[in-house]
């Protein structure tokens, strides 16, 4: 049987923008830059190049399978999802959109340009804005937070403890 | 050459990636375990989570070292992997968690250093210190290895290991220049910690030919490590160090402290007494 749907590359990158970070919902899988490539084989066949945030980000297993069945249920037999380490994920493919997601969501997003990422001990990262007041008049209160992609810290004016999305 | 000729040349270069990919596997999964041993444990709730989430790190570089392994085996016949890899209970299918569950102490080849006792919030911090540094300037030098996958597991780990170093590199500041009671504890942890260094620095044959390096570049490693350990110790107020000639080894030929037996008994209890058991 041959697929029904008619699928070119950019309506497979909407179904898979449908893909949600299980642990961060307002962000897909293409606005954290985790989907590299698209390649359909033929009508029934798709190979899927993605790159895993974090080695042991418990996520990874839940976005490959929905990933396999968000492509499944859109007519493809033959999903083959490949992973690829290098060259390593980074927050610098998080797209501008997603960015602006996680502000809304109360998640500061990572800064732009990564100047200092591996900061010297003690040493610590450019000042971070507070999501919800936007005032940069905020500390780090520990570099690990609620999910291997997170920091957690606190705003100074407001006095609300937030998320920071790391630099990576 | 005719394509014979290449079959046992092939062979040894497949047998020494896969006891390289279990060293590494091991060490991490060792590591993880002990780190996660503090989950419910850590002084203060922020610590506590940083630690799971490092023992997480840890964890996920070592189901990338077992599931290259597991991929290289899978391809060959069933016989001869068997044959490479140190089973004791012979599973239907060699996976990750086959590699991780169904091997005994003699087949583990990390470091001993990583499987001693957590001790006190000192002694873990220092032990983490010393195996980042020393996974962070090994990790350069796999980074650059012909073998992709082994390139690519190390230039993602590392960007983890960047992390757990200024963290754990922080923590021992802390504690040496802190108060009397911490610079105690850290000192006794650098008395209890340091035998078990030395190995780090002790390649096997099998990590020499699989990384492409020659003993010399490992004698770079350990003068690099020093200089690192050398700097922060300076500025935790703790005395300078330097390498004698004996220290403690046999992790990497499976010879091991009685510690790491108490370990797999209870990471190994369930899939050894219910295979196949899932979530």
């Amino acid at each position: 049987m041959v697929n029904d749907i008619q699928h070119t590359e950019a309506s497979v990158w909407q179904l898979l923008a449908t893909v949600r970070d299980p642990e961060v919902p307002v962000l897909s899988v293409v606005d954290l830059g985790i989907v590299r490539k698209v390649v359909i084989v033929n009508a029934n066949t798709i190979s899927i190049i993605i790159t895993p945030t974090y080695s042991g980000c418990p996520a990874m297993d839940v976005i490959n399978m929905q990933l396999r069945m968000v492509l499944l249920e859109n007519g493809f037999k033959q999903v083959h999802i490949e992973q690829v380490l290098s060259p390593a994920w980074t927050t610098g493919w998080m797209t501008e959109e997603g960015k602006e997601k996680l502000r809304a969501y109360g998640i500061a997003p990572p800064l732009p340009k990564q100047t200092v990422c591996h900061p010297d001990v003690f040493q610590e990262e450019e000042a971070i804005q507070c999501p919800h007041c936007l005032s940069y008049h905020t500390r780090l209160v520990s570099r690990f937070g609620s999910t291997a992609c997170k920091a957690l810290y606190q705003c100074l004016d407001c006095r609300e403890p937030f998320d920071y999305f790391k630099c990576h | 050459m005719n394509a014979e000729s290449m079959i046992p040349n092939h062979n040894a270069v497949t047998d020494t990636t896969i006891n390289a990919m279990l060293q590494l596997a091991d060490d991490n999964l060792i590591m993880g375990h002990r780190c996660s041993e503090w989950c419910g444990h850590g002084p203060i709730l922020e610590q506590d989570i940083a630690l799971t989430n490092i023992a997480l790190d840890f964890v996920g570089q070592a189901r990338n070292f077992y599931q290259y392994a597991a991929t290289i085996l899978q391809q060959m016949p069933n016989e001869k992997a068997l044959a490479l890899v140190d089973f004791d209970m012979v599973p239907e299918q060699i996976t990750e968690d086959s590699l991780a569950c169904l091997r005994d102490a003699g087949a583990f080849k990390n470091h001993l250093l990583v499987e001693l006792p957590n001790g006190d919030w000192a002694q873990t911090m220092l032990k983490i210190f010393f195996f980042s540094a020393y996974r962070f300037y090994l990790f350069q030098l796999l980074q650059k290895n012909t073998d992709t996958q082994l390139a690519g597991i190390a230039e993602k780990s590392i960007k983890e290991v960047q992390y757990h170093l200024k963290w754990s590199s922080e923590w021992v500041i802390r504690l040496g220049d802190g108060t009397d009671e911490s610079k105690n504890r850290i000192l006794k942890a650098m008395d209890t910690l340091w035998p078990y260094a030395g190995e780090l620095f002790g390649p096997a044959k099998y990590e020499l030919e699989c990384y492409q390096l020659e003993s010399i570049a490992f004698e770079t490693l350990r003068v690099n490590w020093l200089e690192k350990v050398n700097q922060i110790f300076e500025m935790a107020t703790l005395p300078a160090q330097s390498f004698t000639q004996w220290h403690q080894s046999g992790g990497k030929q499976g010879i091991h402290t009685e510690y790491l037996g108490y370990i797999l008994a209870e990471m190994q209890f369930l899939p050894r007494t219910f295979p196949n058991a899932t979530w």
